[in-house]
């Protein structure tokens, strides 16, 4: 008995601690999204989404960082998610049982953990230095080398999760290899891949990093990527630098609609998963 | 070792004048470096069912992912051997597998239902070698489905997802797929075993009913399901062939001493 009560006692501790534990992240979570409701949600009008970012002391709004960032986000999904599949699809299942896997899934690993500030160093060099020019594109490319380590490691584990039975089932029906990855594996897989995706865009809509020596900034309102371009992040980072109180305020609410956008898309990727799960 | 089919033959004119779909020559089978057929000779008779019973690694799941060569998908399977059918050898690697696994159907172990409705995992087996109109489809699908005696139950939710079926339905509809893709031969490996005791007769049934269309390989665990199911039975020990006969026989009077032990349940 006396035993049994010590175990009681140790069990309280241990789920006492985890509570603790649980609430300290969460409150941290709690205190940033505050802080950015208290801070950002003066400044969120109608201007914001209309009117370019202005020149100290002026009013103005974040149109021209926001097309900016959705403009390089999209070009950087399209660059990365197919060549992250690609890749995946050949760890996965063609290259399951080969020595290259190990490899290929090393490099891809470090490129997963490299600081994002080296990758736009490195898109710098053989990009922007050598065409003469900061531009859109060679942003999107640098956030294209951020999303292809997201989607090759998601996608790689989603389809490792689908059990051999129901490839071999597929198979076993006739289907080429092709067609058991691309109709039977991938629409098996397909909720999680989704996710990696997101994931990927939740990733890069906050990077400010690789932008700056790629596509620099622009205070104007601008749709050639062949030139440089704004971006959230980046005007973010200006902003708040500054000393101008109007700058400053524009800064909170431009962190305030990526964090919205991003909890958005997070909550789109759980009711997809949830409802797919379901079905 | 001698060969058992060839002394049944021999023995019993009346297996003589059966056709042999499948003649398994001289298997053997490796799995890396792991030698588990060793040399199987074994007939399968057309429009019969024959089961494959012995105890657990004794390789008769294994012999039947040589039918359809399943074991293709991965790179360190290997066999070597004849497996005839219709008097071309499958295992010859010009032999196109694909149009092979069409011929030869397969159902595992454990339900394997494509993540679609229940009407397209039975469509899609179909598209995959006929380009139907709707209409024509969906009456394949509906004699598919009722071919596995699974169409009363979901005639009213074709549109839900196979994942969502119970299990027993679940593996009828695998069936079901098969069938629909009209093979020659179908390998059922232990379809049972997952399945409560009512899916279990019904499947049993299906075994039956169709074996008057299909010649099919039954590996089991479930001695009575041979016994009930089966024309003809094999036993296998070890990777090898230890006795092959009329499934009535071999339940009543085995010639060998291990399969007599077998049956009675005094080891496996």
């Amino acid at each position: 008995m006396k035993r049994y009560r010590a175990r009681r006692r140790r069990n309280a501790v241990a789920v006492s601690v985890c509570a603790g534990a649980t609430l300290l992240g969460l409150g941290w979570v709690i205190l940033i999204l505050l802080a950015l409701l208290r801070e950002g949600r003066s400044g969120m009008s109608l201007a914001v989404f209309t009117e370019m970012t202005p020149p100290p002391g002026a009013a103005g709004g974040l149109l021209n960082a926001i097309v900016g960032s959705l403009m390089m986000t999209a070009l950087a999904v399209a660059l990365g998610t197919p060549l992250g599949i690609a890749a995946a699809t050949y760890l996965a299942e063609y290259g399951r049982h080969g020595r290259l896997r190990h490899v290929v899934r090393f490099f891809n690993d470090i490129l997963l953990s490299a600081p994002s500030i080296v990758i736009g160093l490195f898109i710098y060099e053989i990009l922007v230095a050598p065409l003469g020019h900061f531009s859109g594109y060679a942003g999107a490319c640098a956030l294209a080398l951020i999303v292809v380590p997201v989607v090759v490691r998601t996608t790689e584990d989603m389809l490792l999760l689908v059990p051999d039975p129901l490839r071999e089932a597929a198979a076993a029906l006739g289907l080429p290899r092709a067609a058991v990855i691309t109709r039977i594996a991938y629409r098996a897989a397909g909720t999680g891949m989704l996710t990696g995706v997101l994931l990927a865009i939740a990733r890069i809509s906050g990077e400010t990093a690789p932008l700056l020596f790629t596509a620099l900034n622009n205070q104007f309102i601008s749709v050639d990527m062949g030139s440089p371009m704004a971006s959230l992040p980046a005007v973010i980072f200006q902003f708040a630098l500054s000393p101008y109180k109007e700058w400053q305020a524009l800064a909170w609410t431009g962190a305030l609609i990526i964090t919205l956008a991003v909890l958005a898309l997070n909550v789109t990727t759980r009711t997809i998963a949830s409802a797919r799960s379901r079905k | 070792m001698i060969d058992v089919a060839e002394a049944v033959r021999n023995r019993m004119p009346a297996v003589t004048a059966l056709a042999e779909k499948i003649s398994v020559r001289g298997l053997h089978f490796y799995y890396g470096k792991n030698h588990v057929l060793r040399g199987l000779d074994v007939p399968l008779y057309a429009k019969r069912v024959t089961a494959f019973i012995g105890p657990s690694g004794c390789g008769k799941s294994t012999l039947l992912r040589t039918l359809n060569r399943i074991y293709d998908l991965y790179p360190n399977q290997r066999a070597e051997g004849e497996i005839i059918m219709d008097g071309k050898n499958i295992l010859a690697p010009e032999e196109d597998v694909t149009l092979l696994r069409a011929r030869v159907g397969m159902v595992f172990q454990k339900p394997t239902p494509f993540p679609m409705s229940v009407y397209e995992n039975v469509a899609f087996a179909i598209r995959l070698y006929e380009r139907l109109p709707r209409a024509e489809l969906d009456v394949r699908v509906e004699q598919a489905l009722r071919r596995a005696a699974l169409w009363d139950e979901v005639r009213d939710k074709l549109g839900v997802s196979g994942m969502s079926l119970s299990g027993g339905q679940q593996q009828r509809l695998c069936i079901a797929r098969t069938v629909a893709v009209r093979p020659e031969v179908i390998l059922l490996d232990e379809p049972c075993s997952a399945l409560d005791p009512i899916s279990t007769a019904k499947i049993e049934e299906l075994i039956c009913e169709l074996s008057s269309a299909y010649t099919i390989v039954l590996v089991t665990h479930n001695m009575q399901q041979a016994a009930r199911v089966s024309d003809f039975t094999a036993f296998m020990y070890l990777g090898e062939l230890i006795e092959f006969d009329r499934t009535s026989t071999m339940f009543t009077a085995p010639r060998d001493r291990r399969t007599m032990d077998y049956i009675t349940g005094r080891f496996g």
